[in-house]
């Protein structure tokens, strides 16, 4: 029986045919990367692929001496006769999904992804194929988002009373791609939008690459009497409860993540406010995706794989669990919380 | 019902009292005096009994929400609580509304209880396509019995407190008893007219603190009286208007459950109200704790089990005497008037004052509380001279100084996923000490670690499974825990042949292996030293 045409590995998932590896974990010669984020992203591969889109972000993650090369979306590459394109994935600025195509046989690695729509990326675009290779982060039917217009209306809400009691409003959000879509999408008129030192690079990197951001601010660059009454400050999670938010005097915290649907994990995070914004796809955004490929096998990577697969399988679909180490086990909200901050 | 689950989502995101306050106030004058009861009603734990069985809520929620029975169960474990499962599951409301929470309580929810499985059935089904997910969640709650919301009685009197500019004791003590959530009620919580002494009101308790240091650190031991700390159930006993009121500390109204007391209480005279303790009481003796547990749940009591697990009440303090308050007396006044009362014969030994320990130095005090344990105490309470009898847990004038409990080192074997603020994370841990070969289970607990220790432990227990049953995993035994305990008996109940009370995470042993763990028979030797019996 002839190899799959993508195959777990001990440093990843590899393609036999093509000799290359999609978001490996360990060194290899080649990566084909779907996006920036540390547990697609491993640093130190003497070969990077991504989109173009996504090549600055990456570039900043891996170092300037990282060897990067890029493809533009839609675009495909014979890599010893395995055809390779990228496909948005909504999830950041130039995340992608990789379609692999061998002897008419096409598989699509989805990476993360969102369905969504976000300022700060490309739409996702579903890609046809015969297997498809998914996230499910969120793989249960309690997941479900409201439009995002309803949750930056929460999110401006908080901010203008906060404004209007003197405080400032903290707000955490992953550094890469959750920061940068929280700053497009609050609105700029309510008050002055300070980063944290974690954030502003990847401010530049966005803008840079074309993306509509208001003005912001690198907080830890003024001066020690700045009044932060009525300003917003975007923080990575990790800055929760550290002596640097406690520079900006009387304030109020949130929380932007898929995993504040739920009240355990909210109330666990201790901050005054949960926002219920993801990346992530929610349970109808996965199962949607799944038939939109008109795949007819599946292979979940992380998340609810176990459930999700269970749910397919119901369906008529040919679904299993593939062992990778994009996360660990991902069945659990505050793994999940960790996971959200893992890159540096 | 709108306004009362944006109050309950405001109070249960928040970890700021001020803020909770806040809201609390805010929410009591913006709306109408018949809700504000209601919410005061539920914001203080007081809730109605569970109107329509688990069972058939999630087998409903499943059904309207496409969802089959593995896939609601996968994601009610994720999710650790079935109001807010279903309230997540359902399909997006059809429609919106703004029913004010009393008629939501009181035309919908009360009468359902003795409505057939159709109606009820109907009615869920047209209040969830009503109601929004926060709305659900709340609604939810009340429907399954099980509302419970993170303020104490305490922030909820300052916030009444605030609304109507009174004193929160005041408050308080208008809180106590017997009422109905009526607008009338509410209104004369917040009035600022008094003359208000329901006959049956108690007072609020006073708390006392534990005392981490030494008791030298509080003074000369001649500024302070000193008593045991008796281990029963705190409670009031009231005698007004020739009727007699036994409350617990839980305002839970007690009396016919305690007969002998009812029975010698009627020669107190009217406009007396006394703080005691109920103990179990047997040939002049104090007896275990799980022996009064036998009488606690039992609102009918038979003979058998007044000859086997007598009761006497143990007075504390006098609160109110000749009809006035007397809270504000010194101490030593209370209790001299306290044991005039009770002077003489009629009480059959049923009702007696808590003697006072007579030891004129720290140092004698400490040597007689070695004694704690075989006298069947906890240790002892430390209350200032002068100190008038206050509200609530007001550090300063009383103050436990208790007995190390008993502990012993366990091995972690099983875990389960905790609920409500620890939801998916494995909290709930199995202990076992050696017999043997093999380890048996001795107690389960659920408290005591840090957060970061929990995600420890959580993520050894993910890593280290043995074995899946349902909810439960059993996990590789490595773990050493101190546990520590209250007492201990025997158990015809459990495998181990011993069940200890009040078991709870001392520290991680980090420095132990499992094999160094307590043994079956060290716990057993603790059963002597214990007088637990049967």
């Amino acid at each position: 029986m002839a190899d799959p045409l993508l195959q777990v590995t001990d440093l990843g998932l590899y393609c036999a045919a093509g000799d290359f590896f999609v978001d490996p974990w360990r060194r290899v010669p080649r990566a084909v990367v779907t996006h920036a984020h540390s547990d697609h992203a491993c640093w130190g591969c003497d070969r990077y692929l991504t989109s173009t889109a996504g090549a600055g972000v990456l570039q900043l993650r891996m170092g300037a001496d990282a060897t990067i090369d890029t493809l533009a979306k839609g675009k495909s590459l014979n890599l010893n006769g395995v055809s390779v394109s990228f496909h948005p994935a909504g999830h950041i600025l130039g995340s992608s999904q990789v379609r692999v195509e061998h002897r008419g046989e096409v598989w699509v690695v989805s990476g993360d992804y969102k369905v969504e729509p976000d300022p700060t990326c490309d739409p996702f675009e579903p890609v046809p194929c015969h297997t498809f290779i998914s996230e499910s982060t969120f793989g249960l039917p309690i997941y479900r988002w409201d439009a995002e217009t309803v949750v930056f209306g929460q999110i401006n809400d908080w901010w203008r009373a906060n404004r209007d009691q003197g405080k400032a409003s903290m707000l955490y959000g992953y550094s890469l791609g959750k920061a940068q879509r929280l700053i497009a999408g609050i609105d700029p008129t309510i008050g002055p939008i300070y980063t944290h030192g974690a954030v502003e690079p990847m401010n530049r990197v966005y803008r840079e690459a074309g993306v509509n951001l208001p003005p912001t601010t690198y907080a830890s660059s003024l001066p020690k009497s700045t009044d932060f009454a009525g300003a917003m400050v975007v923080a990575p999670p990790s800055a929760n409860g550290s002596p640097w938010a406690r520079k900006f005097g009387p304030s109020s915290d949130g929380f932007a993540s898929g995993w504040m649907r739920i009240r355990g994990p909210r109330r666990r995070r201790s901050v005054d406010r949960g926002f219920v914004l993801s990346d992530h796809a929610d349970w109808p955004g996965l199962i949607s995706t799944v038939k939109a490929t008109g795949a007819t096998r599946v292979l979940l990577t992380h998340g609810y794989t176990a459930v999700l697969a269970r749910w397919l399988r119901e369906q008529g679909l040919d679904a299993s669990t593939l062992a990778t180490k994009y996360e660990g086990e991902r069945d659990d909200a505050s793994e999940g919380l960790t996971t959200d901050e893992t890159a540096p | 019902m709108n306004d009362f689950a944006t109050l309950y989502a405001a109070l249960d995101e928040t970890t700021k009292t001020t803020v909770k306050v806040d809201a609390m106030v805010s929410y009591f004058k913006r709306v109408s005096p018949q809700d504000a009861a209601w919410a005061v009603y539920f914001l203080i734990g007081r809730k109605p009994r569970q109107v329509i069985p688990t069972a058939k809520l999630r087998a409903w929620a499943a059904s309207l929400s496409g969802v089959s029975d593995w896939l609601f169960e996968e994601s009610y474990h994720a999710v650790g609580d079935l109001a807010e499962t279903i309230a997540l599951l359902l399909p997006e409301p059809s429609m919106s509304s703004d029913v004010p929470l009393s008629v939501w309580v009181e035309e919908r929810l009360l009468p359902l209880r003795e409505a057939s499985e159709e109606v009820q059935r109907g009615a869920m089904e047209a209040a969830w396509a009503e109601m929004n997910s926060g709305q659900r969640f709340v609604w939810n709650k009340l429907i399954t019995g099980a509302f419970r919301v993170g303020v104490s009685q305490q922030l909820v009197t300052r916030a009444l407190a605030k609304v109507g500019g009174l004193d929160a004791a005041t408050v308080a003590h208008r809180l106590m008893g017997e009422w109905e959530p009526t607008p009338h009620f509410f209104e004369r919580l917040t009035s600022l007219e008094g003359g208000d002494a329901a006959v049956s009101r108690l007072y609020p308790f006073y708390l006392a603190h534990p005392i981490e240091a030494d008791p030298s650190t509080l003074g000369p031991r001649s500024d302070w009286q000193v008593e045991w700390k008796w281990d029963g159930i705190r409670s009031q006993l009231i005698r007004r208007q020739g009727q007699t009121f036994l409350w617990s500390r839980g305002e839970e109204l007690v009396t016919e459950r305690y007969p002998e007391i009812d029975e010698v209480a009627r020669y107190l005279p009217d406009g007396t109200v006394i703080d005691a303790e109920i103990l179990p009481w047997l040939g002049g003796q104090v007896q275990p704790f799980a022996q009064l547990q036998r009488r606690i749940g039992r609102k009918t009591v038979s003979k058998a089990i007044l000859n086997e697990v007598p009761v006497v009440l143990m007075a504390y303090d006098l609160l109110e005497h000749e009809g006035k308050d007397f809270r504000e007396m010194p101490i030593e006044v209370r209790r001299a008037r306290l044991e005039e009362v009770l002077k003489g014969t009629g009480w059959d030994g049923r009702i007696m004052a808590s003697p006072i320990l007579i030891e004129t130095s720290w140092d004698a005090l400490a040597e007689v509380r070695t004694e704690s344990r075989e006298r069947g105490v906890e240790g002892m309470m430390l209350k200032r001279l002068g100190s008038p009898y206050r509200v609530g847990r007001v550090r300063g004038d009383w103050w436990k100084w208790k007995i190390s409990p008993l502990s012993v080192d366990a091995v972690l074997i099983a875990a389960q996923r905790g609920s409500g603020k620890r939801a998916s994370l494995y909290t709930d841990y199995t202990f076992g000490v050696w017999s043997g070969d093999g380890l048996v289970t001795i107690a389960k607990a659920y408290s005591g670690l840090t957060d970061e220790e929990i995600r420890k432990v959580d993520h050894f227990i993910r890593t280290n499974t043995l074995d899946k049953f349902g909810p439960v995993r059993t996990v590789k035994p490595e773990l050493v825990f101190e546990i520590a305990f209250e007492g201990i008996q025997r158990s015809t109940r459990h495998k181990s042949g011993v069940a200890v009370r009040f078991p709870r995470i001392a520290r991680q042993r980090t420095d132990k292996v499992a094999s160094e763990a307590d043994t079956l028979e060290s716990l057993q030797a603790l059963l002597l030293r214990d007088s637990g019996s049967d």
